[in-house]
């Protein structure tokens, strides 16, 4: 059966093909739906860990104990990982382990474009890197059987566009793969003290060694070899670009991009009279070709930063740009992401924006909450940094200012708990706020472990932020209801003003969360164009569905309520939440319910 | 560029539908026998951002993605989403315009202005144009929600597929409650 596929839905078919049954991960754009569509094939556990660090260390624990494991994560959660990662790569994975690293070039949800081929060189570990979706189904099973023909952890390495984008698949059955599940006791082999980490790091050159060897005759580096006057090595998706712009040339398709087949490389040089690097982000294959004595052209010609696309590859090579029609700058208004109508980062953005404060931000929606007009944010830098660096901000200019963090409830979890635990260690005087939404809202409402239920949806115990938080030795630990935005207002005022380290959980669920739920709908509201005094109050929330209409783009008669009134705020209440902060601000009285029937 | 590839680009706002559309014209071509490829940005695009999706189809597609100067139909659910895409059309590139205004931010706090004279311009510039007030026909199908179904009808009518073809996939598509409705805003956007 043939079925239209993103290169993730691919990812986790192709595992449960090859029979996998063990998977870890922590959400992350643009790897997210691998472990969510793998965990819905039978007869597979699945689970979402605090981090990528756990995920990694989870699926080492499971490879040891005889499993195929799979971990995945996006390409900064392998910063995360990359601990147990390299010495993973002395001791072997036992029953097999292949950690999915999505990249995304061009930074589409991500906030930094790192070019993960690096980790496979430096932590000497194999890298396939399939370039759609047929391929990705059929490299993941080519990687657990590698990771178990040469005892090494695998990296499948995807960018955004394989992992997103559609293309058609062929379905095969499930193939039933033994696995010799059991304990193993290997002290030379799994106890990694300098002793035996010396030796294992022998037999690590002796696999890269034997590894060298497999990808010279592996089947997916291949040639193809049709106009000689040039010549094109590429792996992934910038394979497609190039194909599509070039069909006549020849090529070197790399399905391995760490390590290279180096004969097979000079092989290709020798067939064809110039050669071109096509590669996404760094120079990875293009440097490592020129230390082999090979002219190539790369980087000077093609661009290092940002995805490619097929008019990109053909305009760096030809030097001819794309015939498109020749248009005037339109310099049109901008249309970035917003946060949510009903979202309830708004409420405590706003506050916290009126406070004259350092915010030190985190990953997650309420990054948004940077822009116009909240600006409630003045810094992001990964997961969890926003605590650490609240605190050592607050140490240097103790008793100036005080300093906040902001942090989700994921995101808390998953980095943001050792730092508080610093914090309380090292005597703070910053104010940390969990966005606590209940979900993780980012990613698209992934179970975590203070939500109370699985990746499976099974029941579990709860993390109880409070109790943590008082155990890590806190101070001052608050709950409040951003909705309410006078009572978040007054409590984030006296734990500014209170000696010691504090912590704010602003709790309310994620609005999409509440829909998922089918939490009863709130009623929307509308604003009495006659009460509207044009203040623009309401305005300072960035709510969608406000808008501001001057009086001469109005269609009905309104009489000025002061002098100076040029217009009023209108509510599209078809997608008004009706949470009611515009409500709160309104001190013309002017926002009410919509009356059903009206 | 692979002249036997012919690349539709869908562009609209998080929440237009415009995925969804996407979704099914790929069924479609794919049914009616072409390789296909199918790309859109996901993630932050879910926030009321801008979202666009590249269709490309084929005897054979390598690219999920067209180039600038590509694209041999702009489908755009939104007006303003419409003059952001226009260099990936090719210079004799036809244009299918949903007659829709949703304000950006800026355009909402009254800091910038929305482009009033939108349809004016891409007519200049291109002379395929086609404005389809979808909002206002899919009422008359009963229902506003379903104008990216409209836009979908006036679509197939662009794409030299049999009507039958379009018909399954909707029907696989749409679950039973709301298929009839979706099948006359799709009959209705057909004969625009």
């Amino acid at each position: 059966m043939k079925k239209l596929m993103s290169g993730n839905e691919a990812i986790a078919r192709g595992a449960y093909e090859h029979g996998i049954t063990f998977a870890s991960a922590y959400p992350g754009t643009p790897s997210t739906e691998i472990l969510e569509e793998f965990s819905g094939y039978e007869g597979v556990y699945a689970e979402w860990t605090p981090n990528e660090k756990v995920a990694l260390e989870v699926g080492i624990g499971a490879a040891l104990g005889g499993a195929r494991a799979l971990v995945v994560m996006k390409h900064v959660g392998v910063n995360v990982a990359a601990d147990p990662l390299f010495t993973l790569s002395y001791t072997g994975t036992e029953g097999g382990l292949v950690i999915v690293s999505a990249d995304d070039p061009s930074l589409h949800s991500s906030q930094n474009e790192q070019d993960n081929r690096h980790y496979a060189r430096a932590a000497k570990i194999p890298m396939l890197e399939p370039a759609d979706s047929a391929e990705a189904k059929e490299f993941i099973k080519i990687a657990f059987r590698m990771s178990e023909e040469f005892d090494t952890p695998v990296f499948l390495r995807t960018t955004t566009r394989v992992s997103h984008s559609k293309s058609i698949v062929q379905l095969e059955d499930k193939e039933i793969h033994e696995e010799k599940r059991g304990i193993r006791y290997n002290p030379s082999k799994y106890v990694m003290v300098p002793a035996m980490a010396r030796q294992r790091r022998v037999e690590v050159e002796k696999r890269m060694e034997r590894l060298s060897k497999f990808a010279e005759t592996f089947p997916e580096n291949r040639m193809e070899i049709n106009d000689t006057k040039i010549g094109i090595i590429t792996a992934g998706m910038p394979y497609n670009y190039a194909k599509d712009a070039f069909p006549g040339y020849s090529y070197l398709k790399l399905g391995m991009v760490h390590p290279l087949p180096r004969d097979l490389i000079r092989e290709f040089a020798s067939k064809v009279e110039k050669i071109y690097v096509v590669e996404e982000l760094d120079p990875f294959i293009e440097e490592q070709v020129r230390a082999m004595g090979i002219d190539v052209v790369g980087k000077e010609a093609l661009p290092y930063t940002g995805e490619f696309d097929p008019a990109i590859v053909k305009t760096a090579i030809t030097g001819n740009e794309a015939t498109v029609v020749s248009l005037p700058d339109l310099s049109l208004p901008p249309r970035p992401p917003n946060l949510c109508p009903g979202c309830p980062h708004r409420g405590l953005f706003y506050v916290l924006g009126k406070f004259k404060v350092f915010v030190t931000g985190d990953i997650g929606c309420y990054t948004l909450a940077f822009m116009k007009p909240l600006e409630g944010m003045h810094s992001t830098i990964c997961m969890g940094a926003s605590v650490g660096m609240a605190h050592g901000m607050d140490k240097v200019i103790a008793g100036k200012e005080k300093v906040v963090g902001v942090i989700g409830d994921s995101t808390f979890i998953h980095s943001g708990i050792t730092p508080l635990l610093n914090m309380a260690y090292n005597r703070s005087n910053s104010l940390i706020i969990i966005c606590d939404n209940r979900t993780t809202a980012m990613t698209g409402m992934q179970e975590h472990p203070a939500t109370g239920f699985t990746l499976h949806g099974k029941e579990t115990r709860a993390l109880d932020f409070v109790k943590l938080a008082e155990a890590l030795g806190m101070d001052n630990v608050r709950v409040v209801d951003p909705f309410d935005m006078k009572n978040t207002r007054r409590v984030i005022k006296e734990e500014l003003s209170t000696e010691g380290p504090s912590l704010v959980i602003s709790r309310a669920p994620c609005a999409l969360l509440a829909v998922k739920q089918k939490t009863a709908a709130r009623i929307p509201l509308r604003i009495d164009p006659d009460k509207c005094t044009g203040c623009k109050a309401c305005l300072g929330l960035g709510c969608p569905p406000i808008s501001w209409k001057r009086f001469e783009d109005l269609d009905m008669k309104i009489e000025k309520k002061t002098k100076k009134q040029e217009g009023i705020a209108v509510i599209d209440s078809s997608i008004c939440n009706g949470c009611t902060l515009c409500q709160q601000l309104c001190s013309a009285g002017a926002i009410e319910e919509v009356v059903e029937n009206e | 560029m692979n002249e036997s590839v012919r690349s539709v680009l869908l562009v609209g706002v998080g929440g237009q539908g415009t995925i969804m559309a996407s979704d099914i014209l790929s069924a479609v071509m794919i049914s009616a026998g072409f390789d296909v490829k199918k790309s859109e940005v996901h993630g932050m695009a879910q926030r009321g951002g801008c979202v666009s999706s590249h269709v490309r189809f084929g005897r054979k597609v390598y690219s999920p993605l067209a180039g600038k100067g590509d694209v041999s139909l702009l489908v755009s659910f939104e007006k303003l989403e419409t003059l952001r895409y226009l260099e990936y059309l090719k210079p004799d590139g036809k244009v299918i315009i949903n007659n829709e205004e949703i304000y950006p931010p800026s355009v909402n706090l009254g800091e910038a202005a929305y482009p009033g004279d939108a349809i004016d311009f891409i007519k200049k510039h291109f002379k395929d144009v086609k404005v389809v007030d979808a909002t206002a026909i899919a009422l008359r199908s009963g229902d506003k929600r379903m104008a990216n179904t409209v836009i979908l009808g006036v679509l197939s009518s662009y794409m030299d597929i049999e009507v039958g073809l379009w018909e399954d996939v909707l029907k696989e598509h749409f679950p039973p409650k709301i298929l009839e409705g979706n099948m006359n805003a799709f009959r209705l956007g057909r004969g625009v």
